[in-house]
């Protein structure tokens, strides 16, 4: 019997192979050799100027020193990490206690569905149209500057975007404001996962809210909450609509708001720098892989760590049968 | 005695403390909701005001020229809204088709059948899931420059046949609800391996494909990086990459009451399929990420 089942699945094997072929050949097709051939161009030069279109001249690791000499890419790098993080830190705050709030069940919140659906509501919306209106909401001529003129009751409006501080914290609100309802519906399943015994347990123990929250809330969602602080960060990286709108790509006031994305994209479509954008790219693909490796790291210890916890449950449940 | 008494007041004082929590709580809700839905009430009175009424100063209630405004941006020549509309739901559509299709089919094949590479073909997927777009952009880029493909919604679809999330979500849901006796009564009854597939068990993967389908139509609606990268021409021109030229033309010059309804037409597509699935789609987040 055996035998014969197996000597089906082995007749079907190549079925498998047609399944999964198209998949294969498209990502092989416009993922993979893009990718091998971004890394092949970062080691050559090629620059096109006007109608002088030069061939191709192989130039070692010259792209990457020239990238490290000038050091525009550490302060794109840097650039990048502030906006993320200004947008960051309310964002897994507010994740963390509307999810807490959500899931108490002493608290009772109501109209929890209508709440859900508007937080989550900005991450669907289209991230270009979304920094244009607040280009326009903070612009010279908008409704903002209105209500400051009315404050201050100065004729001149505030440049916005004319300010470091200013444009970057506009910028992360933006990233916030997308991000918060995602994070906390995320942290919401996490702490629905956690074993409702260890909060009764808390309760009758006379926890207080905010002890519950921190001894045994915190401490079973530390891996997702690795994972959302990886992720986002992964995300963060990547970051290129928002600022590239705002500022019209220039990264203004003095390219403060210019992010590695944006840099790559001037490297490609405006200096037509192939060289520099290919070397550009190895480094996002390295940052990315090691972030992505993070990833798997805990998951995986997070895995040994569960699979631990259900031999010893099945254990016990064990012994009690025995009992 | 005196402990029945202190009891008491610590229940009381537990109540009026639920309370207070109780308040704090709905004042930040309340407050995080209108911080969500502002830019878009500011978008929705705007786009219902001409251009001297919105220059005037912003006021909180709507205007009457919210006809206007739409006769006008389908009129704009420079920026042909009807054509973006149409290639934004061309490309979002068939990338939602081909997506779902292809993921499912390839999860099929790595779930029902056994063969030398389905582990490494597994393994492999789930590594390149992390792999971001933009480290490719510039070899895609060269690629369809050198195919002669710019300025085409081919670059823009295609690829979407590979979609590793996809994939895993489609996989996961398989493994939950698929099962192999299944398939081997079809084959019994004389089904051959592609009709299997697509009249028995994609039937049983539609509701992994509906939410699949809508989170790929929206991506890709509002996706604004490699088309920014593919198409210059007018005609050919997304929505995002539209929306976007609002910013890089000389921004005051422009009739702002078209300004914010473009960006009102540009939105208002996904947020009414939002609204109509959104209980659907926010069990699908927390699906599809917390394992993924």
């Amino acid at each position: 019997m055996a035998s014969s089942n197996k000597h089906k699945s082995i007749s079907y094997a190549k079925w498998g192979y047609i399944f999964i072929l198209p998949f294969f050949i498209v990502y092989a097709a416009f993922q993979l050799y893009p990718m091998f051939s971004t890394i092949r161009d970062s080691f050559y030069e090629k620059i096109t100027e006007g109608l002088l279109d030069l061939p191709e001249r192989f130039v070692g690791l010259e792209n990457y020193s020239k990238l490290f000499e000038e050091g525009d890419i550490f302060s794109y790098f840097g650039n990048t990490f502030i906006i993320w993080i200004i947008g960051f830190i309310p964002q897994i705050f507010i994740s963390l206690l509307l999810a807490a709030w959500f899931t108490d069940i002493r608290l009772k919140i109501k109209a929890q569905g209508f709440f859900k659906v508007v937080i989550y509501l900005p991450n669907i919306i289209m991230a270009a149209a979304v920094s244009m209106l607040f280009f326009a909401i903070f612009s010279d001529i908008g409704p903002i500057n209105e209500v400051y003129k009315n404050i201050t009751g100065s004729d001149e409006p505030y440049q916005f975007f004319a300010h470091i501080a200013s444009t970057r914290i506009i910028i992360a609100i933006i990233n916030f404001i997308m991000w918060y309802g995602n994070t906390t519906i995320l942290l919401m399943a996490a702490i629905m996962g956690v074993d409702p015994a260890l909060y009764e347990a808390a309760e009758i123990d006379g926890a207080s809210p905010s002890q519950t929250f921190w001894q045994i809330t915190i401490p079973s969602i530390r891996p997702i909450l690795i994972y959302v602080l990886v992720t986002s960060l992964i995300g963060g990286v990547q970051m290129y609509d928002i600022p590239q709108i705002i500022t019209n790509g220039t990264g203004s006031p003095v390219r403060s708001s210019m992010t590695v994305v944006m840099y790559l994209n001037n490297q490609i479509s405006v200096g037509k720098n192939y060289g520099k954008a290919g070397a550009i790219s190895v480094i996002l693909f390295i940052v990315a892989a090691v972030l992505s490796l993070l990833v798997a790291a805990f998951n995986s210890k997070d895995q040994i760590a569960e699979n631990r916890a259900a031999k010893l449950k099945k254990k016990k449940m064990k012994g009690a049968m025995k009992i | 005695m005196s402990a029945n008494t202190t009891d008491h007041v610590g229940e009381h004082t537990n109540k009026t403390k639920l309370l207070i929590r109780r308040i704090i709580a709905y004042v930040v809700l309340v407050l995080l909701t209108i911080i969500s839905l502002f830019p878009f009430v500011i978008m929705i009175i705007n786009s219902t005001r001409s251009h001297p009424e919105i220059q005037k100063g912003f006021k909180f209630v709507l205007g009457s020229s919210f006809g206007v405004n739409f006769k006008n941006v389908f009129r704009n020549t420079d920026l042909p809204l009807f054509y973006g509309l149409r290639n934004s739901l061309v490309v979002a559509g068939f990338c939602a088709l081909l997506s779902t299709y292809f993921s499912a089919l390839t999860a099929y094949g790595i779930h029902v059948y056994e063969f030398r590479l389905k582990k490494f073909a597994f393994a492999f997927i789930l590594v390149i899931m992390m792999v971001p777009a933009q480290v490719s952009a510039l070899g895609f880029y060269r690629m369809m420059f050198d195919l002669g493909l710019t300025n085409n919604l081919l670059p823009l679809i295609i690829p979407s046949i590979a979609a590793p999330a996809t994939f895993f979500f489609m996989k996961q849901y398989m493994d939950s609800s698929l099962p192999l006796e299944i398939v081997e009564a079809a084959r019994i009854d004389g089904c051959n391996e592609f009709r299997t597939f697509n009249s028995i068990v994609m039937p049983i993967m539609k509701p992994a494909m509906a939410v699949q389908g809508i989170f790929t139509f929206v991506a890709n609606w509002n996706n604004y990086f490699i088309p920014s990268l593919i198409i210059d021409k007018k005609e050919l021109k997304t929505l995002p990459i539209m929306v976007a030229t609002l910013r890089s033309a000389d921004f005051l010059k422009f009739d702002m009451g078209q300004v914010y309804m473009m960006i009102f037409i540009a939105i208002i597509p996904v947020v009414i399929v939002y609204l109509a699935l959104s209980k659907f789609i926010i069990r699908g987040i927390a699906l599809g990420s917390v394992k993924g």
